[in-house]
């Protein structure tokens, strides 16, 4: 939360008194009194909308004629405070996003929480202002919710679930199988910082500067494509667990087309590729939690590149490879030598090698 | 990035490829002897940029694959212990043993670690007084160094709770091994740069003169190897044979005389099992008679343990030169990185998982 109102809001000391029940306790989630407080104090004052304001088992939504999309994302990220986010943050950023990339305008989130017996109730607090705020700036609402408590060691701390709903305009019909040769693939911004921010800090490296996660809500910047570009954008897909790489492969093998992408197109910052470059990991591999990737009909690439890069979360937007009808289901990478190689899908995780 | 980007440049690559082509007359087949080689010449493309003369074989260098199958059961049978916390590398913990991988031992509730550095293992030792923490110490002469740090500052600790399990192995005694084999076709050595950074040239001066065979250390980076492959070729045009220093920036004939000197205090060597090879004489580092007490396979009394590789795997061919991986008819069937049958598919840097992974088109 980087602006005045979200450090406002963030200072804002905890509404459940603290030194009675510095923790959360098993009955926190048990349905009484320490539930309702939790549910009355803490979430619906800080989400605080007309719909969740009626306190009924679920929200009841108007919703105009059209097609709704429909998501959900649950997180388990550790630790949950990081540089430049936080689990609450990111949980919000996400779903926003995969309704985005739905070519959906979200419309309204849920919040699900389990939380482990003993999170200080500090913690609790600051994710879930973090949670309010993200989705003010988002301009969506957090409309119905859960909480669970898990006994003490069968946690990590807090494990966030979000779902959404949003609504697909029309004429706009977003799916990996419509790519099609000839399109041209563009990238928001620089790659791979989510998943180095997150390593660095979990396993205690330093890299001479600290890299911050890229969490942000894309659906300002997908509407402003979708305005001017509409039915000429074909795919859109945030690139986060598995990277560009995994979702590039997805793409192709939907849609039964090859992808060539070029290694010196993609905007990444120094330090990040330093890190990869250290650990021996390959960043078109590395989560991303705040870029898109856009096929987009290639007589629109350059107009669909300015849209990007007019934005605050595309200035770094880059043109990045295309689609081709050459070796279909295949992501074909030219190297920085100007040599070729398949960019294949990973087993499991990349792990950091010996040397 | 500073001094890494002058050797990925474009132009420069294709001017040395250039120059390859112009030079070569008859075949040749040339060995790259680390899997960090490998996994460069096959994630830049630059196997496809040399003329069809030139065959690049790739050798046993990548530690990770040639870690023998009973390694692997000894390092499960001791993470599965309840007492014991088992840090390793990140690539070893999804090797398979016999039954399972580390990773698998960590679901079923097993205390495994990834950890980028030894002395983080000495460190979580001295914070987890009540747990026995076990380090795998694997990796050719350019890990070992570290581990023999780890080892001395735990010897300077005292640690009662710490101990490696042993699995170096050292790379002249198996380039010995390939070249004394009647089946050898390989008739000039990429030499793994950074095993000559701490180990200097001296090794392979003998081996370049008793087979007649030129012998290029070389870096990592793409401009090295093509610069490398260019030197080996030269000198076999020329009929010449002897150890050249591509990798000059780091590699000096010497090599690094304080890691050396760590090594010769805490190992020995010894024969030692390669995965998919079978035994090298005098090829492996054990530990001296005064740091037994941290042995690992020791301790918990797992040196009896034996494993046999799958029959039908030709990993052997391959590691030492004599097939490549689509040789093999389990390559890409029977056996992928998922489920892989030998040593050369289980690490992202194997020869067959490098052209799994890289080479379908």
């Amino acid at each position: 939360m980087s602006d005045d109102l979200g450090e406002k809001l963030l200072a804002l000391s905890c509404p459940v008194p603290v030194s009675d029940t510095p923790n959360i306790l098993l009955g926190h989630g048990g349905g009484g009194r320490l539930s309702q407080m939790l549910v009355e104090k803490m979430f619906a004052a800080s989400f605080d909308n007309a719909a969740l304001s009626e306190m009924h088992d679920g929200a009841v939504l108007p919703v105009p004629a059209g097609r709704l999309a429909f998501s959900t994302d649950s997180f388990v990220v550790r630790p949950y405070f990081f540089p430049g986010g936080d689990i609450g943050s990111l949980a919000v950023h996400g779903t926003v996003n995969d309704l985005a990339m739905c070519g959906a305008r979200p419309l309204a989130l849920s919040s699900a929480l389990i939380l482990e017996e003993g999170l200080p109730m500090e913690d609790l607090w600051r994710i879930t202002r973090s949670m309010a705020e993200a989705a003010k700036a988002a301009g969506v609402s957090i409309v119905t919710g859960d909480t669970k408590v898990v006994d003490r060691g069968k946690g990590d701390g807090i494990f966030v679930n979000v779902s959404g709903v949003g609504l697909v305009p029309d004429g706009i019909e977003i799916s990996p199988r419509r790519a099609r040769p000839g399109d041209v693939i563009l990238v928001s911004g620089a790659i791979a910082q989510h998943g180095i921010a997150i390593m660095a800090l979990r396993e205690g490296l330093e890299f001479g500067t600290t890299v911050e996660t890229d969490s942000a809500p894309l659906h300002g910047m997908v509407a402003s494509l979708l305005d001017a570009l509409g039915g000429d954008v074909h795919v859109l897909r945030d690139p986060t667990r598995g990277g560009v790489a995994s979702v590039l492969n997805e793409i192709a093998k939907a849609a039964g087309t090859g992808v060539s992408i070029t290694e010196t197109a993609f905007p990444i910052a120094e330090e990040v590729r330093g890190a990869c470059e250290i650990l021996g990991l390959d960043p078109l591999y590395v989560a991303n939690e705040g870029k898109l990737l856009a096929f987009v009909a290639r007589d629109r690439a350059d107009q669909a590149l300015a849209l990007l890069r007019a934005h605050r979360y595309g200035a770094e937007a880059a043109i990045v490879g295309e689609v081709t009808d050459e070796h279909p289901g295949r992501v074909v990478l030219k190297s920085r030598v100007g040599g070729r190689r398949v960019v294949d899908l990973l087993t499991g995780d990349q792990l950091p090698r010996i040397c | 990035m500073k001094f890494v980007d002058e050797y990925r440049s474009e132009a420069d690559v294709r001017k040395v490829a250039d120059s390859i082509r112009a030079l070569v007359t008859r075949p040749w087949t040339l060995m790259e002897i680390c899997g960090g080689q490998t996994h460069t010449l096959i994630k830049y493309g630059l196997d496809r940029m040399l003329p069809d003369l030139v065959t690049l074989v790739h050798g046993p260098g990548c530690p990770v694959c040639v870690t023998p199958l009973e390694l692997i059961d000894r390092a499960v049978a001791i993470a599965r212990r309840p007492e014991v916390t088992f840090a390793s590398f990140g690539d070893m913990l999804r090797v398979p043993g016999s039954e399972l991988d580390l990773l698998s031992v960590k679901a079923r509730g097993g205390d495994v670690r990834m950890l980028y550095s030894p002395l983080d293992a000495v460190r979580l030792a001295q914070k987890l007084p009540e747990r026995q923490v076990v380090f795998f110490a694997v990796g050719f002469e350019t890990t070992a160094p570290a581990i023999a740090g780890a080892l001395l500052e735990a010897e300077r600790l005292d640690l009662p709770n710490f101990s490696v399990l042993v699995s170096h192995v050292l790379v002249p005694p198996a380039m010995e091994a390939l070249l004394s084999s009647p089946a050898c076709l390989v008739k000039g050595f990429l030499a793994a740069g950074h095993v000559c950074t701490v180990m200097g040239t001296h090794e392979y001066d003998p081996i370049a003169e008793r087979y007649r065979i030129p012998i290029v250390v070389t870096g990592f980076e793409p401009l090295d190897l093509m610069v490398g492959i260019r030197m080996t070729l030269a000198a076999l045009e020329e009929g010449r044979h002897g150890v050249e220093i591509q990798y000059s920036r780091c590699v000096t004939p010497g090599g690094n005389l304080p890691a050396q000197k760590l090594l010769s205090e805490v190992f020995e060597t010894c024969d030692r099992p390669w995965r998919g090879i079978g035994v090298i004489p005098k090829s492996g580092y054990a530990l001296t008679p005064r740091f037994l007490r941290f042995d690992a396979a020791k301790r918990f009394d797992v040196e009896t343990v034996t494993a046999e590789e799958p029959a039908v795997c030709i990993a052997g061919s391959i590691l030492q030169g004599l097939a490549k991986p689509r040789d093999c008819a389990a390559f890409g069937r029977e056996c992928r990185p998922e489920k892989p049958l030998g040593a050369p598919m289980v690490s992202s840097e194997g020869a067959c998982a490098a052209y799994y992974s890289y080479g379908r088109e």
